[in-house]
């Protein structure tokens, strides 16, 4: 736990400042293709209760088969957080009634958890790194899905949802700020996507969290925490906390206290309310489901899942660090999404050759990654080819053209010939940047002979050397080595 | 261990089932006469036993990860009191 209070995470409140102290309930919906106890499948948008079999629907005498693959899924996810793997773990019963739970209890695991304690290492800024404890991961049933809408006396049930397997991930209460909260869940879902065990898409409900906030008084003990359910995007994540923490603030400097209590964050109102049905509802009376005999397994089991993990986040960067020399940054915004990753490394390595990684990297996570979000695809899914941005940057370590046109090469490439070669557009439209001197040094004289009074001015005034390397850039189409131009400009001008 | 009146009611509403006033006494002795005969286990000493969640010495039977099921979605709905265009249909519930 972090005990050390951060003066610059503090929130200012009128009669001093606060700590804010949060924990996280990720549900992340697992990757498989049958539910976790059922044969029907997960996949997301069918017709009302359709992925549904006579288990998901609890019919009388419907006896749950566990998912091996959504087991190894959860091992896989365990390892991943470097966490404690529980050989022997057991399947209980949560209590409680609600229409889209049609068994009266949901499949979960209690007193012991598949996974216990581990830890997520999280960048913060390109300057602040936290570590996040994990409690624990266990495995168990989502519900289905209540429709309010479609009727003004009458709710609508679809229990498609009703069985697929869930890994509740509980960190221990280890961040103070909306940005480390962000973060954390940001590096969650990336190592998730990393591992294949969730897809991440909070969009369609595969990753939501449960945020538990307090707040205190630097080096006092925790406050009274709120939780506020179901928050479905990193963004809502940050203003959920945010709010809640401003609203606990506000009722303690008037003198009040808070109600342990599970809220709701409304985003169009930017407030969160309370959940007053939910307060009985916490009396789950777990007891281990009958149904289901001890979850087991051995150490072997896990040590073949876990030699078959592919690299982490975490590990790439650090190759990357290591290999490509790449500052701790820029490999870290390169491996948070795993595509990005492989495109950079395959724009590196084309051709066996590799090339100017630093180079590369500052292509791929600004013009190429500017382009992409610009169309809202990631960038290995824009019609950009590693091997595209290879040949630029080639064409710009061999000098064949100056960064400027291969940002042009790069436009053209968008827009015009997205599946030409740099190196043939440059060929056909006269791109290559002109290194013979004899050109430039005609270019220059004109623009010299052309504006005594300039060369007067630049003369006394050395910075006005720019206005001339424009000129004699412009004059050229932007082809002249600007390394050329610059010596010759000096040569002629005497500066 | 007992359950008093209070609790009689607070179980009743946690499982959805009406009790009538009436009722009550009589469940509470119900349910107390069932705890009591539960009560004799205590006189066994478990002191390093663990925990018998099943009686089957087996190792719990796994599933192949593949889609065997589902695409019934009349079936699901036949018995529902009511059902529209395949969903559930239940009085409105709302947070």
């Amino acid at each position: 736990m972090n005990t050390h209070v951060k003066p610059s995470k503090l929130i200012k409140g009128a009669t001093g400042d606060w700590e804010v102290i949060i924990g996280l309930e990720v549900h992340a919906q697992v990757t498989s293709r049958s539910k976790l106890f059922s044969g029907a499948s997960t996949l997301f948008g069918a017709e009302p209760n359709t992925n549904v079999s006579l288990v998901d629907a609890a019919m009388p005498g419907m006896l749950p088969v566990i998912n091996a693959e959504c087991v190894a899924q959860a091992v896989r996810t365990g390892l991943g957080l470097q966490a404690q793997i529980n050989l022997r773990s057991v399947f209980d019963r949560k209590n409680y009634f609600y229409p889209d739970l049609p068994q009266g209890y949901q499949i979960s695991q209690y007193k012991s958890p598949i996974v216990g304690e581990g830890t997520v290492i999280v960048d913060v800024s390109p300057t602040e790194q936290i570590e996040v404890g994990i409690e624990r991961l266990h495995l168990e049933q989502d519900a289905g899905k209540s429709l309010h809408d479609q009727s003004a006396t009458d709710s609508f049930v679809d229990l498609n949802r009703s069985g697929v397997a869930l890994m509740e991930i509980v960190s221990k209460p280890d961040m103070r700020s909306a940005d480390e909260a962000r973060a954390y869940v940001s590096k969650l879902r990336t190592i998730l996507r990393y591992l294949g065990t969730c897809d991440g898409n909070m969009e369609q409900g595969s990753l939501r969290a449960d945020v538990n906030v307090s707040v205190r008084r630097p080096g006092e003990p925790f406050g009274t925490r709120c939780e506020i359910k179901n928050v479905n995007s990193i963004r809502f994540i940050g203003q959920a906390i945010e709010t809640e923490a401003r609203r606990q603030i506000a009722i303690l400097e008037d003198g009040g206290s808070i109600d342990q209590e599970t809220r709701l964050f409304d985003p169009g109102k930017g407030e969160t309310r309370s959940m007053r049905s939910k307060e009985e509802a916490h009396d789950y009376r777990y007891f281990p489901d009958p149904d289901l005999l001890p979850l087991e397994f051995d150490q072997a089991y896990v040590d073949e899942l876990a030699s078959a993990l592919p690299e982490l986040p975490d590990a790439k960067k650090s190759r990357f660090m290591k290999d490509y020399g790449l500052p701790a940054y820029d490999a870290g915004v390169l491996v948070a999404d795993k595509e990005t990753a492989d495109y950079y490394e395959a724009a590196v390595n084309y051709g066996g050759t590799k090339r100017d990684p630093k180079l590369v990297a500052n292509w791929v996570t600004g013009d190429v990654a500017a382009y992409a979000n610009s169309v809202g695809l990631a960038v290995a899914q824009t019609h950009l080819t590693p091997a595209q941005i290879a040949t630029l940057v080639d064409l710009i370590s061999e000098q064949t053209i100056s960064g400027k046109i291969a940002k042009d090469v790069l436009a053209i490439l968008i827009s015009e010939e997205k599946e030409g070669d740099p190196r043939a557009i440059v060929e056909a439209r006269g791109l290559k940047q002109v290194t013979d001197t004899g050109a430039i040094e005609a270019a220059v004289d004109a623009i010299i002979s052309a504006n005594p009074d300039k060369v007067a001015q630049a003369q006394a005034k050395p910075t006005m050397l720019g206005w001339f390397v424009g000129q004699v850039m412009k004059q050229t189409g932007g082809k002249a080595n600007p390394q050329a131009v610059n010596e010759l400009l000096k040569a002629k001008l005497g500066i | 261990m007992s359950v008093d009146a209070v609790t009689v009611r607070k179980i009743a509403h946690l499982a959805r089932i009406k009790v009538n006033d009436a009722d009550v006494p009589h469940l509470q002795q119900e349910l107390n006469a069932i705890l009591t005969f539960v009560e004799q286990l205590s006189a066994v000493d478990i002191e390093g036993v663990e925990p018998l969640t099943s009686v089957m010495p087996m190792p719990m039977a796994k599933r192949e990860d593949v889609v065997t099921d589902g695409g019934i979605p009349d079936a699901i709905v036949a018995n529902a009191p009511v059902s529209e265009d395949r969903f559930f249909v239940v009085p409105k519930v709302v947070e």
